[in-house]
């Protein structure tokens, strides 16, 4: 199989991450978690990263580990929840938290990945969200100035990717993950699965390989599961 | 549950029409879809990227990377869909939502609505709830008409952080169904059992019949 962009191992997938990069991570709490990537970050050394997750971790691990390790300035998030680690940061004030509600989230990191540098929105109007924003009202309806939110790095899961990287996701795996790597200078995809290239139909793709730069295999999981809710047989 | 909780359910469902897109929030509003028949031709969205949920998985077949917006193992009814946050949200903020169940900490006559912050509790979050709010077709508000301190969450104003102004078309209490109609709400219907007099003693703003 042509190598494309595949990278060989965790170091070679996040070569290049500086002190002080701006880094998402996609996921749901611990639900589609790059977990290769993130451990792998605490092991390549960067610190004073900005960390743009939607929650930074839960029950102390994924991301929540970067926490505990002190390696995260700033968290650009859209939920604390019972994210114990964001919760101390947040009150000794070792690390400063952006909450954004999560459709201007991620719509902040589309429009960075789409070309678009700022964009109106009517979520936020009146809350503390829009405080030292532009509001403007645009066809009856107050909106926010929201800016681009580019990043130098993203993690994302995903279930299966070409040496071009293109990608298909899995149920709710995608999550934050294609407007994140559209956001990246560099978008790293942790695949469970490699197969050649043809070997997603065209139609059947999720996130073309343009936006991808590159590609690393890590066919097993932990997959830990927040809430496990099941009915009897 | 208590019988006053079934009747809130019951109450809330009777808001759903068939093919419709519903979204239910996180709480009391997530177990309004237990009630909701197995071939109910309705689509419940999940923020997180679901058109289409199922009920919780037989045990066994759950799946890590089927969740909602709670982070609880779900299942996908036939007919289903999954997608990406981004849109995901241009279906909640683009008005593609026919109908949002919310919980809430208060409501507002005017239909203003808190749901995000206590002022000098812990910090939770906004999630999805400023975006449902302000871009679901019809807002329904699905809470306790008091507070476990005993105050009223149905107020003149709202006093916690803001999640979208003027967003409420329906509040559905224990006490009965009111709709913010500007400077008072106005009673739909009351629960069974209760009076318009002991509804306005338990209101923070005035009460219409």
């Amino acid at each position: 199989m042509s190598r494309g962009k595949r990278v060989d191992d965790v170091a070679s997938a996040l070569e290049g991450l500086e002190d002080g990069a701006v880094v998402g991570v996609s996921g749901f709490g611990l639900s589609s978690n790059p977990e290769a990537l993130i451990a792998g970050v605490l092991d390549a050394g960067a610190r004073d990263l900005t960390l743009v997750s939607n929650n930074a971790g839960a029950m102390g691990l994924g991301l929540a580990t970067w926490l505990q390790a002190g390696i995260v300035a700033r968290v650009i998030c859209t939920y604390v929840g019972s994210n114990h680690d964001l919760q101390r940061a947040l009150s000794t004030g070792s690390v400063s938290v952006e909450l954004v509600p999560q459709g201007t989230f991620v719509e902040r990191l589309r429009a960075a990945g789409a070309g678009i540098p700022a964009f109106y929105t009517p979520t936020g109007v009146g809350t503390v969200v829009a405080e030292g924003k532009e509001v403007r009202t645009i066809a009856g309806r107050a909106c926010l100035l929201e800016h681009a939110l580019p990043l130098d790095f993203a993690l994302v899961r995903v279930h299966r990717a070409d040496p071009f990287g293109n990608v298909r996701f899995w149920r709710t795996q995608a999550n934050f993950a294609p407007a994140m790597a559209m956001a990246a200078r560099v978008a790293v995809a942790e695949a469970e699965q490699i197969v050649p290239l043809g070997g997603i139909d065209a139609d059947d793709v999720h996130l073309p390989g343009a936006f991808v730069q590159r590609v690393l295999h890590v066919p097993t999981h932990a997959d830990v599961i927040e809430h496990r809710i099941v009915r009897p047989r | 549950m208590s019988g006053s909780e079934d009747a809130m359910l019951r109450r809330a469902l009777a808001e759903i029409r068939p093919w419709t897109v519903v979204n239910l929030g996180i709480g009391l509003p997530t177990r309004v879809g237990d009630l909701l028949p197995a071939d109910a031709p309705v689509w419940l969205q999940s923020e997180n990227g679901i058109l289409g949920m199922g009920p919780f998985p037989l045990d066994g077949e759950e799946d890590a990377q089927l969740i909602n917006a709670g982070k609880q193992t779900v299942t996908l009814r036939e007919g289903a869909s999954t997608f990406d946050s981004a849109l995901s949200f241009a279906m909640i903020r683009g008005g593609h939502v026919d109908l949002a169940i919310l919980g809430a900490l208060q409501v507002a006559s005017n239909g203003d609505l808190a749901n995000w912050s206590v002022p000098g509790g812990r910090v939770m979050g906004i999630g999805g709830a400023m975006d449902l709010a302000a871009g679901a077709k019809r807002v329904v508000v699905l809470t306790r008409h008091v507070a476990k301190d005993g105050s009223s969450k149905l107020l003149g104003g709202v006093t916690y952080p803001l999640t979208a102004a003027g967003a409420v078309h329906r509040v559905i209490t224990d006490l009965g169904v009111f709709d913010p109609i500007g400077a008072a709400f106005r009673c739909v219907e009351l629960a069974s059992g209760v009076t318009l007099d002991a509804a306005r003693e338990q209101t923070g703003a005035p009460i219409h019949p």
